[in-house]
């Protein structure tokens, strides 16, 4: 039932006065509905400057090939490979938060799910744009399909995680866009229900003609369901494989077994970093306090400082296996990691993915918005060294110190980076102008249930423990959207 | 005659048009569907409708995916063309687990939403079947076909004692959207 009161113990999903279903609505599609604002258009058009960089330094490298990068015979996998798995980990938690939460009966998710998943589309189109662009000749890329050819048919390499990859990142694509889209259907329908003229007839193809029947709600609720089991071990095994791209090598730096854990939970800390980036602007910016509370946050911050910490255990279990292992070679690679020439990237690494997001331990701090947000920046700057220090300063220094050499990135390298992440910020902001950016039909569903103004009643009407009760009070003084002063003689 | 088609009962609360519900079948009011801007648990079973299949589908489709990318692995690398690498079997049965689970995931995905839309009639550029606008954004809607011999003043009023907001008797069975 719709009505079904849950414990007053647990924080409110939904905050504020007098929301109903119509308001949800009337929020939700404010930017959808109305022309944008100033800001946004600042975004975009910053965003769109960095897509068009992007599509230049593309050209560049298409056009002049792969030795406008800084690659050398030593270093031959440098900043497309690192953008390329920073991409990748990053998209890990829109589905961590549609499929695993969902899984969990979280609720929270509800409210941030939407924009996460977009989240993990555009990161995996950033992702994919890399491995088409370091085949120098993108066109190439047939060759990674098993297709009958005139050699023989001479097959592709099934051993290879390189191939599984390939089929690994374009399921995870698909899937997840098939989830994400499926979604959306209702939230569409509602928008088309409202709109006029063109653009009603545009909602209304991208709508599939849904209407909220009682049998298309049953089925819809199974197919989520059933999406959300086959995508947990899905993403799980999408980073196990690009782990594995590099675990599988005889490389010493790579060649461990703790990669695939390591990475997946790498993965979730920095996907998680980069929803909480993006969030903690659309909630100001879009008006979604209400909905994206600091509860949301809170939550995001301790799975970020989880993680953070797992990564952490993982470093240091890498250098404690080195040491242990007697292995000269593995023992070097990380000696040369810590205290080499790249000793900055390592410790850059080390401070921002092990260090900082410890702060998240004192409440003070995951509860403030400002300092999130930095803190967010940080893990997403010390992910982006994680791999550029597992990549580079694995292979610069060779088997034989005639060929151990430095990498420096090009002007094309940096402007293909910088430009993926204009790509990455444009599609976001044309995803919050067109569809909505909050889960409707599932917000609406703990209105009656997890909502501040409903946990309000059940006190008014003295159905609650007082103890209770004030457990719950305490609980809100953390949020920024909760109007302190209305539970003050209560 | 009256032309009334469909008698629509809008309820601005879901317990409420939970309520509606219980009052028409008791009364023997047969209910055409039901429409609402979220899904509702527990209308299912008030209105008999059995459980989805959808999830046999998607195992069917699941264990489809995998057998075709296993078989299509085993036929490249063991039959067609196997390649000795330092001695090892060429049927390496851990290597072709991970292209299999993918296949297998992406079969039932695929396999199962398509189902899914096939099914609920869902393709793009369908015309939606709408009988009250407000049902995708904050009305509850019980509609129920006015052909029955049951007069349309008694349904009213059940409606409204079960707290209908409003109850609308529609001569289209369908919201125009020329």
């Amino acid at each position: 039932m719709a009505s079904h009161s849950e414990s007053i113990i647990r924080e409110p999903l939904i905050t504020g006065k007098d929301i109903t279903y119509a308001k949800i609505t009337n929020d939700v599609l404010r930017p959808v509905e109305n022309m944008p604002g100033k800001a946004w258009w600042i975004g975009f058009s910053v965003a769109s400057l960095g897509a068009s960089l992007w599509v230049f330094a593309i050209s560049w490298t298409f056009w002049f090939g792969l030795g406008e990068w800084g690659l050398n015979k030593t270093v031959g996998w440098a900043w497309d490979i690192t953008g390329f798995v920073w991409w990748v980990g990053i998209g890990h938690a829109g589905t961590l938060i549609s499929a695993v939460l969902l899984l969990f009966r979280q609720n929270w998710r509800n409210s941030i799910n939407r924009s996460a998943e977009a989240m993990t589309i555009f990161a995996v189109i950033c992702a994919a744009t890399y491995i088409a662009a370091h085949m120098g000749r993108p066109w190439m890329a047939v060759y990674s399909l098993p297709l009958p050819n005139q050699y023989g048919s001479l097959w592709v390499n099934w051993n290879s995680p390189l191939i599984w990859d390939v089929f690994a990142i374009s399921t995870y694509f698909s899937v997840s866009l098939v989830f994400w889209y499926t979604g959306l259907l209702p939230d569409i329908a509602t928008i088309r229900d409202r709109a006029q003229g063109i653009r009603r007839r545009i909602y209304s193809v991208l709508s599939f003609g849904w209407t909220g029947s009682v049998k298309t709600w049953q089925r819809f609720e199974t197919v989520s369901l059933i999406l959300a089991g086959v995508s947990t071990p899905l993403v799980l095994s999408v980073h196990t494989i690009v782990s594995m791209d590099f675990a599988t090598s005889l490389e010493p730096g790579w060649h461990t077994t703790i990669f695939p854990p390591y990475f997946v939970a790498g993965a979730i800390f920095s996907g998680f970093a980069m929803v909480q980036t993006l969030l903690l602007i659309a909630r100001k910016v879009l008006g979604l306090e209400n909905y994206i509370t600091m509860f949301h946050i809170e939550s995001m911050n301790k799975i970020i400082m989880l993680t953070g910490s797992i990564v952490g255990v993982a470093y240091l279990t890498e250098l404690f296996i080195a040491f242990y292992s007697q292995n000269e070679y593995e023992q070097y690679a990380f000696a040369n990691r810590i205290a080499g020439p790249y000793w900055w990237a390592y410790w850059s690494m080390m401070t921002c993915n092990v260090i900082t997001p410890q702060l998240f331990w004192f409440k003070k701090i995951r509860t403030n918005i400002p300092l999130s947000w930095v803190l967010s920046i940080v893990v997403n700057i010390g992910m982006w060294f994680e791999r550029f220090v597992i990549i580079v300063t694995s292979l610069h220094r060779d088997f034989i110190p005639s060929s151990w050499a430095m990498f420096y990135p090009t002007w094309v390298d940096v402007s293909v980076f910088i430009g993926s992440i204009g790509v990455f910020f444009t599609m976001f902001l044309l995803f919050i102008r067109v569809l909505p950016s909050v889960a409707m039909a599932e917000v609406k569903l703990l209105l009656k249930s997890s909502s501040e103004q409903a946990k309000k009643k059940l006190m008014d009407e003295g159905h609650v423990v007082p103890a209770e009760a004030e457990f719950y009070i305490a609980s809100l003084e953390k949020f920024d959207s909760v109007e302190q002063s209305e539970y003050l003689k209560a | 005659m009256s032309s009334t088609k469909y008698i629509l009962g809008v309820f601005d609360d879901p317990d409420d048009m939970m309520h509606g519900i219980d009052k028409l079948q008791k009364n023997s009011v047969p209910i055409y569907d039901v429409y609402t801007p979220m899904p509702i648990h527990g209308i299912e079973a008030k209105l008999n409708i059995k459980d989805s299949r959808l999830g046999y589908a998607a195992f069917m489709f699941g264990c489809l995916g995998g057998t075709i990318m296993f078989s299509m692995v085993y036929y490249m690398l063991v039959h067609d063309w196997p390649i000795n690498i330092g001695g090892k079997n060429f049927f390496a049965i851990p290597d072709f687990i991970p292209v299999t689970f993918e296949w297998t995931v992406l079969w039932t995905s695929f396999g199962m939403t398509f189902t899914f839309f096939f099914a609920s009639h869902l393709f793009p550029g369908r015309a939606p079947r709408v009988m009250d606008l407000r049902a995708t954004d904050d009305k509850f809607v019980i509609a129920i076909n006015a052909k029955g011999s049951i007069p349309h003043d008694d349904i009213t009023n059940l409606l409204k004692e079960a707290g209908a907001t409003e109850v609308k008797h529609n001569d289209r069975k369908y919201v125009s959207y020329e």
